[in-house]
């Protein structure tokens, strides 16, 4: 059975029932429990129509636990208003689950977890190990989630910056064990931007295609980390990139720029540069221009500074840094790195350990440290 | 089965052998290091006798209570004096020799001149559950 086709029907399955009058808490539950039935039944014996199957078997399923509960009077109620089957518009149904699932109650994290299993249709144990927490505890993110929701009335179009938030927060989580978040969020993008037309959320599947176009080669075997300038760009996924510039392109065409179209701006540079030399950096740094004037995100500051110094020289880079808070994350590598061009070994080395201290993951810090040890080690 | 806790030092642990900040090492020597680590949790992941193993940054803060109605007081970043956890691993082994001789073999990892390090680890047992058979 084709699990990812089975999960991309999920949300339109969870809209017909919500739609119907289940409260979405309960229509989620239901949904699971056919799913779990598709796994155990169709091997032998397929559907035809394997959505209205799940429809079916989740909507059996809700009654059978609104009737096992107290609310026998709802039940009823509800069945009286139960709609002949028939085919149900897909997109809509979809569309407010994004939103429901990104909504600005919750936490972030819980509308993450909420997405990947509402949206997702994966399970509370695949997002457990994915994001490294006991399935108890995800399992306990996830209802509590769904309470916080449930009263959250189902008609109302949402903001779309929530949804792409989540979806950049999945994306970026990368791959820990055996589900592969990024190609998660990126099926999730894909589909919400055949949902709704808005160039932002193409500018986020754009930039996550670009991203994603990298990765095999953003790794060694061993597991270090290769920075870009190092990269094998004979190793990166031409069709990906192709695909996230052709939609960045019409999505830049509409004229209504915002931060993930202008980030993704910069990735396609990079992917368009036939070696790390040829990059346009010049180009690169007017995008981050724009993005410091539509966001005034201190990261962006940061990577501004490092676009100038390649722009216009170490020199010039260090007087952007110079302007800039020295407690951010990763401001010491930056610093490190425009030393070291600016031809400075000394304070480069003392930069990069002082960045492996502060490093927020492992990779890095050992790519900092291998990065100092580097320095330190040179021939006089 | 017994559980053990080995806890890797930045700083406080008696001094290694060869005690040289890795930032001293040659690159080569830095991922020789890495590579014994990583070989090592995958041994005893074969072994049947890997738990957990978490690497901590070196920045933090002391926190505690401060009374009803009051943030708690934080106090940081840590005096230079403060004895500062690096890393663990937690192993699930059948003996106490068993452990010692595992913390042996970490504390053997390659560090400068890719010599081993020698480097002091904490070995503790966990307290159990109590058991079902008591008298």
């Amino acid at each position: 059975m084709d699990e990812l086709l089975l999960r991309s029907i999920v949300p339109g399955v969870l809209g017909v029932l919500v739609r119907r009058g289940a409260d979405f808490a309960a229509a989620e539950d239901a949904v699971q429990d056919a799913l779990i039935e598709a796994v155990r039944v169709w091997p032998a014996d397929p559907p035809r129509d394997p959505k209205a199957w799940l429809v079916t078997v989740a909507w059996r399923r809700f009654l059978d636990a609104t009737r096992a509960e107290t609310a026998r009077r709802r039940r009823e109620d509800l069945v009286e208003e139960e709609p002949t089957p028939g085919p149900a518009p897909g997109t809509d149904d979809t569309l407010q689950l994004y939103f429901l699932c990104a909504h600005p109650s919750l936490t972030p994290s819980s509308a993450v977890a909420l997405t990947l299993r509402a949206v997702g249709g994966l399970t509370t144990r695949q997002i457990a190990q994915a994001y490294l927490v006991p399935e108890a505890t995800m399992a306990q993110r996830i209802s509590r989630a769904k309470r916080t929701v449930s009263g959250v009335r189902f008609d109302r179009p949402g903001d779309v910056s929530t949804v792409l938030r989540v979806l950049y927060l999945v994306f970026n989580e990368g791959y820990s064990g055996d589900l592969d978040l990024s190609a998660e969020a990126i099926r999730l993008t894909r589909r919400l931007a055949a949902a709704i037309d808005h160039p932002e959320v193409a500018g986020l599947l754009a930039l996550m295609l670009l991203h994603h176009a990298r990765r095999a080669a953003r790794t060694a075997p061993d597991g270090s980390l290769v920075p870009l300038a190092e990269q094998d760009r004979g190793q990166w996924d031409t069709a990906s990139i192709a695909e996230g510039v052709r939609i960045l392109q019409s999505a830049l065409a509409r004229d209504r720029l915002g931060e993930y179209q202008a980030q993704a701006a910069v990735a396609a540079l990079h992917a368009d540069a036939p070696t790390a030399a040829e990059t346009d950096w010049v180009q690169i740094a007017e995008w981050y221009d724009e993005l410091v004037g539509l966001t005034g995100s201190p990261v962006v500051r940061l990577n501004r500074a490092v676009a100038v110094g390649e722009a216009d020289g170490p020199r010039a880079g260090l007087a952007a840094l110079a302007e800039l808070d020295d407690t951010l994350p990763r401001y010491a590598a930056v610093a490190a790195y425009l030393h070291e061009r600016d031809g400075d070994p000394g304070t480069a080395a003392k930069l990069y350990a002082e960045a492996a201290r502060k490093a927020q993951n492992v990779a890095e810090r050992d790519h900092l440290t291998r990065q100092a040890a580097r320095l330190n080690s040179r021939k006089e | 089965m017994a559980k053990y806790l080995m806890l890797k030092h930045y700083r406080g642990a008696p001094e290694a052998v060869n005690d040289v900040p890795m930032d001293r090492w040659t690159p080569e020597e830095v991922s020789a290091h890495i590579q014994y680590m990583n070989d090592f949790a995958a041994r005893l992941e074969k072994s049947g006798e890997f738990v957990d193993g978490q690497a901590l940054a070196p920045e933090g803060a002391w926190v505690r209570y401060d009374g009803e109605g009051r943030p708690p007081v934080t106090d940081g970043p840590f005096a230079e004096t403060k004895d500062l956890i690096a890393g663990w691993m937690i192993i699930d082994v059948d003996s106490y020799e068993r452990a010692v001789e595992l913390a042996g073999e970490l504390s053997a990892a390659p560090g400068a001149g890719g010599k081993p390090i020698h480097e002091w680890l904490e070995l503790r047992p966990f307290l159990t559950a109590p058991p079902t058979i008591s008298e």
